[in-house]
Parts: C-alpha cells; sequence; structure tokens
C-alpha cells in the first residue's frame, strides 16, 4: 500500500460519529484497521452497548475486556471492546480510592446503579473516561495503543456526549470528580484527538454533518474528516443520464439489445428498465448536490464504495485499503 | 405471550400478513399510536405521515414529534420548541378532521412538573439547583421520561377537552430501543429505592432515629460519596432530593398511570424499522419486548425499501446479457441498462434476505413497507405519498 501523506499523523484519538444508520461502525472499524497496518497496535471502543462492533468483524460478544479482533497488514493488531458504564465506575473506584468492601456496599445501596443511570452526565463521564484512561495508558515508557478508534454516538448526541466533562466542571467546582473531567476535557480539546462524521449523500444525514461540523467546532472540539460511505459508481455515461432521467432513453434499442442477448423484450421489461434508469439519474442528481453541501463543510472528504453484497470481514479489509489510499490513515 | 396485534389485514398466501394501516387509522377505538424504533429509520418521518392521513380522513390528531428534521418541521410549521400544539397549516380538512402538531421541550415539561407539584416557593428552590438543572437538561433518559410524561398530559387533554380524538408520538433517538419504555421505570426504582433515603437521611428532622433503618453500611457509603464526589456536589444532590421529596408520589404515580396507558386497549404500537440488519434487530427485539409488557403491538413499518421494476430479470441473467452484448460490442445502452438492474435486483434481494430474518422470528407480526425515494420528504405532499405508499 502507498504510505504517503497521512492525514491525522500525531492523533492518538479518532472519534467516530455519524447519523444513525450511515454505517458509523463500519467506518470505525475499516479505519481501525488502517491505522493498524505495518505493526501498530490500535483498540477500537464502543460504548453504547450495541455489539456493533462484534457483527462486523464476526467474533462473539464485547466485554469490557480488551480482546483481540483481527490482525491487519504488516503485524498490526486490532484490539476491541465494549465500555460499560457500571464496569468503568467499579474500576474507577478501585483504581482511585482502592475501595474493597465500600464498592459492594455502594452497589447495595443502590449508589452504583444511580451513578450509571440517573444521575445527571455520569454515565457519559465514565464512558470517556475509559477512553481517556485507554489512550493514555503507558507500559514500559511507552503508549500501549498507537491510537484509540471510538464508536462514538450518533451525530445527534456526539457534542453532549464529548463535552459531558466540561458540564460537571460547571455542577462540581472542586474535588476528584472535578480533576477527573478536567483531564478528559483538556484531551478531548487537544490536538491528540479528531472527531469524524460519517455520511450518506441523502439529504438529512448531510444536514446533520453540517450542523454537527458547526456544533463541534462551537464546543472547542476537534473536527477531523468527512466520510461519505456507500458511494456508488456511475453506469450510465453523462450524456445518457440526461436522457434517462427525461425518460427519453430510447426504447426501441434497449428492446433490441434485449432481443440480441436472448433476454424477454416485453414492453413491461424494457419500461421497467427506464424506470430504473429515470431513478438512478435522480439519485445521482440528489448525490451530486448532497456532495457539493459536503465539500462546503470544508474537511477533507474521504470516500467509502457500497459493496454489492454488505459488509462481511474481507470488505471490511477492502475498506481499510480505501481509506489508506485516500491518506486518511 | 403472543403480541396483541389489531388493524390485521388478509394474510396473503405466503409471508407475513399485511398491515392495514387504514383500518387502524379509521377505528375511533384506536386513541394513541407510538412509533418506535432504532434512530435514523424514518419514525417521524412515518409518525407524521399516520397523523396527517388520519386527519385528512376525519381524526383529529395531534402529534409530538421529538427531534424533527428542520425543513420536515418547517414543513409542520413546527418553527419553535415551546410545547405548545399548533395547528398545521394546509390540511385538507373536508372530512372534519384537523392536525395539531407539536416539538418536545424537555426541560420544560420537566420544569412544569415541578410547578405543578409543589408549592412556589418550593418549586423555585428545585429549578435553581444545579443538580436539577443537570438532570433536567441531560440526564439520559430525561428526554425518554419527558416524552412519555408528555403522551400522558395530551391524553388527558384529548379526553377533557375533546379537541383530539387521536395522539401519534415520535419516540426519542434512544441509545437503545427500549430506553423510552424503561426510563419512567427506572426514575420509580430510584425513587423507591434505598439510596434516596440514604441521601435523605442527613436532611430529614430526626434523622438519626432514621439512621437506625440502615446498617454500619450508612457512614461509608456516606464518606465514599463525598471522597469521590466532593462535598459541595453531594450537597447539592441532598438539597435536590429534600426539595423533591413531597413531590416523589406525584412522580411515581405518573409514571405508572402513563405504563398502564401503554398497554391499554386504544394503544397500538406501529414499530419503524429499514430493511438493514441493525434497524431489523432492534425491531425483533422491540416486538419481543411489547409482547413481554403486554403493549399492543399493530405492526412493522418497513422505510426504505428497495424493489426492482423490471421484476422478472434476474440479476444474475441480466449480468450474464450484460457481458454477452459488451463481448459482441453491440447495444451498450441495453449493456448498462442491464448492469443498473442487476445492482437493483442485488439490493433487492439482499434487504430480502435480510427482512426474512424478522419475518421468521415473527410470521404473525403485519408488515406495511414503503418503498425507498430518491428525495427526502419535507412537504404536506410527501408526507400523503408516503401514507399512500403505506396503505398501498
Amino acid at each position: 500500500m502507498p504510505n504517503g501523506e497521512r492525514d491525522w499523523d500525531g492523533v492518538r484519538l479518532h472519534v467516530v460519529t455519524g447519523k444513525g444508520g450511515t454505517g458509523k461502525t463500519t467506518t470505525a472499524a475499516a479505519l481501525a484497521l488502517a491505522l493498524a497496518r505495518g505493526g501498530k497496535r490500535v483498540l477500537l471502543v464502543e460504548v453504547e452497548n450495541r455489539q456493533g462492533i462484534a457483527q462486523v468483524f464476526d467474533v462473539p460478544p464485547l466485554s469490557y475486556a480488551e480482546t483481540k479482533v483481527a490482525s491487519a497488514a504488516g503485524g498490526g493488531t486490532v484490539m476491541a471492546m465494549a465500555v460499560e458504564a457500571k464496569a468503568a465506575l467499579l474500576e474507577y473506584l478501585q483504581l482511585f480510592y482502592k475501595l474493597g468492601r465500600a464498592a459492594g456496599v455502594l452497589e447495595k445501596f443502590g449508589a452504583i446503579d444511580f451513578a450509571t443511570t440517573i444521575a445527571p452526565g455520569i454515565r457519559d463521564v465514565l464512558l470517556t473516561g475509559k477512553v481517556y484512561e485507554a489512550v493514555r495508558r503507558r507500559d514500559n515508557g511507552r503508549p500501549v495503543y498507537d491510537a484509540v478508534v471510538l464508536d462514538a454516538p450518533p451525530t445527534g448526541r456526539i457534542v453532549r456526549f464529548l463535552n459531558v466533562n466540561a458540564e460537571v466542571v460547571g455542577l462540581a467546582k472542586i474535588g476528584p470528580i472535578r480533576n477527573q473531567a478536567d483531564s478528559i476535557t483538556t484531551l478531548l480539546r487537544s490536538p491528540q484527538t479528531v472527531v469524524h462524521l460519517v455520511t450518506l449523500l441523502e439529504e438529512m444525514p448531510v444536514q446533520e454533518t453540517a450542523d454537527g461540523a458547526r456544533h463541534l467546532a462551537a464546543a472547542d472540539l476537534p473536527v477531523g474528516g468527512v466520510v461519505v460511505n456507500l458511494v456508488r459508481e456511475a453506469v450510465l455515461p453523462v450524456r445518457r443520464l440526461a436522457a434517462a432521467g427525461k425518460f427519453s432513453l430510447d426504447a426501441d434499442e434497449v428492446a433490441a439489445g434485449l432481443a440480441e442477448a436472448g433476454l424477454p423484450a416485453s414492453a413491461a421489461v424494457v419500461d421497467g428498465l427506464l424506470v430504473e434508469a429515470r431513478d438512478h439519474a435522480a439519485r445521482l442528481a440528489l448525490e451530486k448536490r448532497e456532495r457539493a453541501e459536503v465539500d462546503d463543510i470544508g474537511r477533507p472528504v474521504y470516500e467509502l464504495p457500497a459493496l454489492a453484497s454488505g459488509v462481511d470481514l474481507g470488505g471490511l479489509y477492502l475498506l481499510a485499503d480505501r481509506l489508506t489510499e485516500q491518506g486518511m490513515a | 405471550m403472543s403480541p396483541t396485534t389489531r388493524g390485521r389485514g388478509r394474510r396473503p398466501a405466503t409471508g407475513s400478513p399485511r398491515l392495514d394501516v387504514d383500518a387502524l387509522l379509521r377505528d375511533r377505538g384506536t386513541r394513541i399510536i407510538v412509533c418506535c424504533g432504532a434512530g435514523g429509520v424514518g419514525k417521524t418521518t412515518t409518525a407524521a405521515a399516520l397523523a396527517l392521513r388520519a386527519a385528512e380522513q376525519g381524526r383529529s390528531v395531534v402529534v409530538l414529534t421529538i427531534d424533527p428534521a428542520r425543513r420536515l418541521a418547517q414543513s409542520m410549521g413546527l418553527e419553535q420548541l415551546d410545547n405548545t400544539p399548533r395547528e398545521v397549516k394546509g390540511v385538507d380538512a373536508a372530512a372534519g378532521g384537523r392536525l395539531d402538531a407539536m416539538m418536545l421541550d424537555m426541560k420544560r415539561t420537566f420544569d412544569e412538573i415541578v410547578e405543578s407539584h409543589s408549592t412556589p416557593e418550593k418549586a423555585q428552590q428545585i429549578l435553581a439547583n444545579p443538580f436539577y438543572q443537570a438532570l433536567s437538561s441531560s440526564f439520559a433518559g430525561t428526554q425518554e421520561y419527558m416524552a412519555m410524561e408528555k403522551l400522558g398530559q395530551l391524553r388527558a387533554e384529548a379526553d377533557r377537552g375533546g379537541t383530539w380524538d387521536l395522539v401519534v408520538v415520535d419516540t426519542p433517538p434512544s441509545r437503545s430501543a427500549p430506553d423510552f419504555l424503561d426510563a419512567p421505570q427506572r426514575l420509580g426504582s430510584f425513587l423507591d429505592g434505598r439510596f434516596i433515603k440514604l441521601l435523605l437521611a442527613p436532611a430529614k428532622v430526626g434523622g438519626k432515629a432514621y439512621l437506625k433503618v440502615f446498617s454500619s453500611g450508612v457512614n461509608l457509603v456516606t464518606n465514599t460519596l463525598t471522597k469521590v464526589l466532593g462535598a459541595q456536589v453531594l450537597r447539592d444532590i441532598q438539597t435536590f432530593v429534600a426539595a423533591l421529596d413531597t413531590m416523589f408520589g406525584g412522580f411515581r404515580e405518573r409514571a405508572d398511570v402513563t405504563y398502564r396507558l401503554l398497554q391499554e386497549k386504544g394503544t397500538s404500537f406501529v414499530v419503524v424499522a429499514a430493511p438493514e440488519g441493525d434497524a431489523l434487530r432492534e425491531a425483533s427485539y422491540f416486538v419481543d419486548r411489547l409482547a413481554a409488557e403486554r403493549m399492543p403491538l399493530s405492526g412493522l413499518v418497513l422505510n426504505r425499501v428497495h424493489d426492482v421494476v423490471a421484476g422478472s430479470l434476474s440479476a444474475e441473467r441480466s449480468i450474464a446479457a450484460a457481458e454477452t452484448l459488451t463481448e459482441r460490442k453491440v447495444h451498450p445502452l441495453t449493456a448498462q441498462l442491464l448492469r443498473l438492474h442487476a445492482e437493483r435486483a442485488q439490493v433487492a434481494t439482499r434487504e430480502k434476505a435480510l427482512t426474512t430474518r424478522f419475518t421468521a422470528a415473527h410470521p404473525d407480526v403485519p408488515i406495511a413497507r414503503v418503498p425507498a425515494f430518491a428525495q427526502d420528504v419535507h412537504d404536506l405532499d410527501g408526507l400523503r405519498q408516503v401514507g399512500r405508499d403505506l396503505t398501498a
């Protein structure tokens, strides 16, 4: 693979968000594979308990324990985990307060449930806190992970999710929670972090991506690239596309072609093909408009192709190659 | 327990029964329709299309949307987030119906509950508490809880004033599908829980007697919380909980009422999905969950379905024929159209296979399919078209 310019050298935390249904998890997984190329060690993290990563890598459900899910070209490793708020809290308490018995009592009194399900924002503080810990973890003086990729909540919730620590700062003026929140906020706003947005070339996802990029920037969170997913190859040349859109392609010519190939050339079939061509033209025209909107966001744009058979593990490697070729990793 | 299904159409020779949307909307017994499903599958659009169709067939409808796309919101006259239902302009009222729409303002809904359940002074105290402010605007689950609360309010208003005979609700884009079912109960169990009593203990008069109820763990917990949260945060929480104490009964009662409302015969759940793995998995999960909660399911709306038009040609035959034409260097146009058709047929086949996973597990759940549009829906005509597709 050509190892030319890489756009995000120096970034340790890649946050991947996008509107629901745009392929956020697939993109995060492909990015992790691409970043792991050439002997790197990458951690892929999910925080919404969807087990989406396990599905794309076709491995058993992930737990809080970091597990290897794939090898990348040149000896790289992709590890993955599903961060869960309760486990993160217990780990945090153990790590910083050596709680032992008190943790059990907290659990018994419902304090743990309170903190992870009811208390405002604490859940997100814990989830981002675990990501922070993974990014910062060192062994023998060097980072355990070369990069961490976070399969984050969707665009509509991303700013609140990442900014939760800044909100806590408003709630807790001093104390240990405040210190923890401050450190996380510092990492998230540093050049070591970028937030990538995944979109499709459709109105709502593009609109949400543009809004998301603006909101992230307003919250001082570093916006990374825009990944346009499910890009289709043009099958018709430009001049035919225009005719297809006007439903003025030559029906007789289509029928003659069908007959030559030994297919039924009934009016229904010919008409069906022409209707499909018109839909295709309308779709491409829309995609072109939406692509212009994506370019207007003013961030680096990467494209991922639509794979006819859907994404399996093989397809994931293919998508990772495309990201590498385009300099995203 | 199998899900209760209403509005069921005739069952075709094979496959799932068709969801008879018009029968559901016309049935005056249908008082509430809840649209739920994974994020990004067109829940809001489906809710709006159902509401509009019901209104134009003569029902008096209010639709509660959670987070509509900007242009869809504008098309319904929803320019502001003010918790007030407003009449949608441009609705055909020939059949005697009407459509009102509103967008959920979660913080305001919460504030209103506080205000209606406590004295003005106490309400002020709660509203000014930093912990309350964070809870009401960012608590994971507040939106779900407030959506259900608003549904209860709208329904009560409908019963009282007779303005509406149908309430259609969209559900929040949850982390996972059943969040809005769980949120009220979660809050309820928290309010009933030992933790709240523990938090209340120091603030209560005669706290000492109260404390005796607990083991020596109390001090350990309080000390730990102070250590972890800091004294100031804990104090805020305690003040908040103490101020809220008088409202607890009301909160729990409302959560229970809303929950029972969702189990009533007049309520219909419509699960919305797209023919994608995640969305259908969520839909499956939701159907099971509704059955377990004994909440009435009407059926599944499957959005963005890709169908072939030239149905008699398989993808394989089309590709082979296109290759033949290309080899012979003749009829390039036909070859291109065949390739295009093959792509579309492949997508349709994949979607069908994914849908089968759902239908195989839930053969009795009626389904309405809506084809994929090139354009998004952002006006009433677009919503009418979705309504027609839902009933086609």
